[in-house]
């Protein structure tokens, strides 16, 4: 017991390492290394590359969610960019509602925020307690995202609301409200669902059904002011 | 073992004396001969805090030695940047270490999210059943029934409550003003869930009920699924009688069931009276609140912002473009509602 006891204090004796006793073996570096002096050297590149580079990844993501397969390629790189843009894109649309005093369009932009980004947090905790193995994150990274079908679907009901706000036109709007909804869950499920042990994944889907169907609500019930 | 100030040979006996092992550098690493009693080295835990120690006082010492070494080195050429160097370095290395300690700590308590993690460990299934059978009712109350402490249920069933009160208020043709709405609803449910199910431990506890904090959040959260079914249908479809009879009926239910939850694990008629009927009493008055006070209380809410243009009391339909799903349906739930409050 006092053997073993002592190993630990043994390397302690003597800090330095004498000259003698050389020091060899092998180090394998990852092959991320091109890419990381590429990074270095992005310093001195104009801004227009970086801002291309990075607009050029949001888009890629983009179009990811558009035709929602398994792939890899939301969680492996993900950015909080475009749930920024998507979030205050669909913010500022769902400005200028029936309100009756200006001031009010405040409190709606902030709320659409706050349900956004606290229902994704909220959401990304459960699918953790869960027993998930997707990051905190990528999960944010990947709800965000989805939103985009939902922004697209706003974008087409004002354009629908300007011509009227009759049956016909909330027919128009309820389909396709409806089918943003859809894509925006079933896309949201195909990146989401694939981190979950496999018989809890309706518990983590449902929660993410009813934050969408919350956002496609607001979108759905909006109404320009008169 | 004995205490002693930095020598580095007092290597008295062939096998390494103790010292060897113990005292490091050329700093003084002074050995508390207060914490060497009986126990000390035979214990596992006393050699891993000595070992902790030991580790500690090695890197002070090497540091300290480094240090002395760059001292000597730096004051050879200068002796006022050798001083500040070394300050310089140390107090780097403070801020470093400080700032280390706090991010681990933060982390910790970020980390902590895991105490939740048992209370969610459930299958759909579980889920499911546990959902239908909060609105059977149990006879047997001689022996403490099994109430589930999960809160992935009730915290669900918060947030659906919480959607069909935002959707509730579009439907019935309130206006739409999101930031009022939204907080409101969130504050009302969660307020009563985590209100009540506080207030109800706290009179479990008075009355020594044999129940647990996370049962009665549990029991009230899965109670609220009764609530979500009867909001939903009377939303939609707005008929005074229908929801009169389903307030009895699936109120009622879900009532029972928690009443008999209770009954089961408190002794003594007092006690019982107390606390199921303080239950009975906020779960269905919740239910009627959010059926017809809600909706007036957020028309009170607009009334009072939209400013001196309303008399106070008076209560008008609100003329508005809003959705026409229900037009026929909708005027008459709303001269059903004026009806109510004038009787």
């Amino acid at each position: 017991l006092s053997d073993e006891a002592s190993r630990p204090f043994a390397g302690l004796s003597d800090v330095s390492i004498s000259e003698d006793i050389p020091v060899e073996g092998d180090i394998s570096v990852p092959m991320g290394s091109s890419r990381r002096d590429d990074e270095f050297s992005t310093l001195d590149e104009p801004v227009k590359e970086t801002i291309l580079r990075d607009l050029r990844a949001v888009g890629n993501k983009f179009i990811h969610v558009l035709y929602p397969k398994r792939s890899s390629a939301l969680l492996r790189d993900w950015d909080l960019w475009g749930p920024l843009l998507l979030c205050v894109t669909l913010a500022l649309l769902l400005q200028g509602g029936s309100a009756d005093s200006d001031d009010q369009g405040g409190p709606q932009f902030a709320e659409v925020f706050v349900i956004i980004w606290f229902g994704s947090i909220i959401i990304t905790l459960n699918s953790k307690l869960l027993g998930g193995t997707i990051s905190f994150f990528q999960s944010l990274c990947v709800l965000g995202y989805c939103i985009m079908p939902l922004t697209v679907a706003m974008a087409v009901c004002r354009i629908v609301l300007v011509g009227g706000s009759g049956p016909v036109s909330f027919g128009v709007r309820l389909v396709v409200v409806t089918a943003s909804f859809g894509w925006s869950t079933f896309a949201s499920t195909a990146f989401l669902a694939d981190s979950q042990p496999a018989n809890r994944k309706a518990l983590v889907v449902y929660p993410v059904f009813l934050f969408y169907f919350v956002i496609g609500w607001m979108v759905l019930t909006f109404s320009p002011a008169q | 073992m004995s205490a002693g100030s930095g020598s580095r040979n007092t290597n008295t006996e062939p096998w390494g004396s103790f010292d060897d092992n113990l005292i490091q550098g050329g700093g003084s690493a002074v050995i508390d001969m207060e914490n060497m009693d009986d126990t000390s080295g035979s214990s596992f835990e006393d050699m891993g805090e000595m070992h902790q120690r030991m580790k500690e006082e090695e890197e002070v010492a090497a540091e300290a030695a480094a240090t002395e070494d760059d001292n000597t080195d730096d004051g050879e050429f200068l002796g006022m940047k050798g001083i500040k160097g070394q300050l310089g370095r140390q107090v780097a290395d403070e801020v470093w270490q400080a700032g280390k300690r706090q991010a681990s700590r933060a982390f910790n308590l970020y980390a902590n999210i895991d105490i939740l993690r048992p209370y969610f460990d459930v299958e759909p299934v579980q889920v499911r059943s546990r959902l239908i059978e909060s609105m059977i009712p149990v006879r047997m109350i001689n022996f403490p029934q099994k109430i589930a402490g999960e809160l992935y249920g009730p915290l669900m069933l918060v947030f659906t409550l919480v959607a069909i009160l935002l959707h509730g208020m579009k439907t019935s043709g309130t206006v739409i003003r999101e930031g009022t709405l939204m907080g409101t609803a969130i504050g009302t449910c969660f307020g009563y869930w985590l209100g009540v199910s506080s207030f109800i431990y706290f009179l479990a506890y008075l009355v020594n009920a044999q129940i647990t904090m996370l049962q009665t959040l549990s029991l009230l959260g899965y109670g609220l699924f009764g609530h979500c079914v009867v909001l939903l249908v009377t939303y939609n479809i707005h008929f005074h009688f229908l929801f009169y009879v389903l307030w009895l009926l699936l109120g009622g239910l879900s009532t029972l069931r928690m009443v008999a939850a209770l009954l089961s694990r408190t002794v003594g008629h007092t006690p019982r009276l107390l606390l199921c009927g303080t239950l009975s009493l906020l779960h269905m008055l919740f239910l009627l609140y959010l059926h017809f006070a809600y909706h007036k209380i957020v028309e009170g809410l607009l009334d009072s912002l939209e400013g001196p243009n309303m008399a106070p009391m008076q209560r008008v339909a609100r003329d508005v473009p809003e959705l026409t799903l229900n037009a026929t349906l909708r005027i008459q739930g709303v001269q059903l509602l004026l009806d109510s409050f004038s009787t």
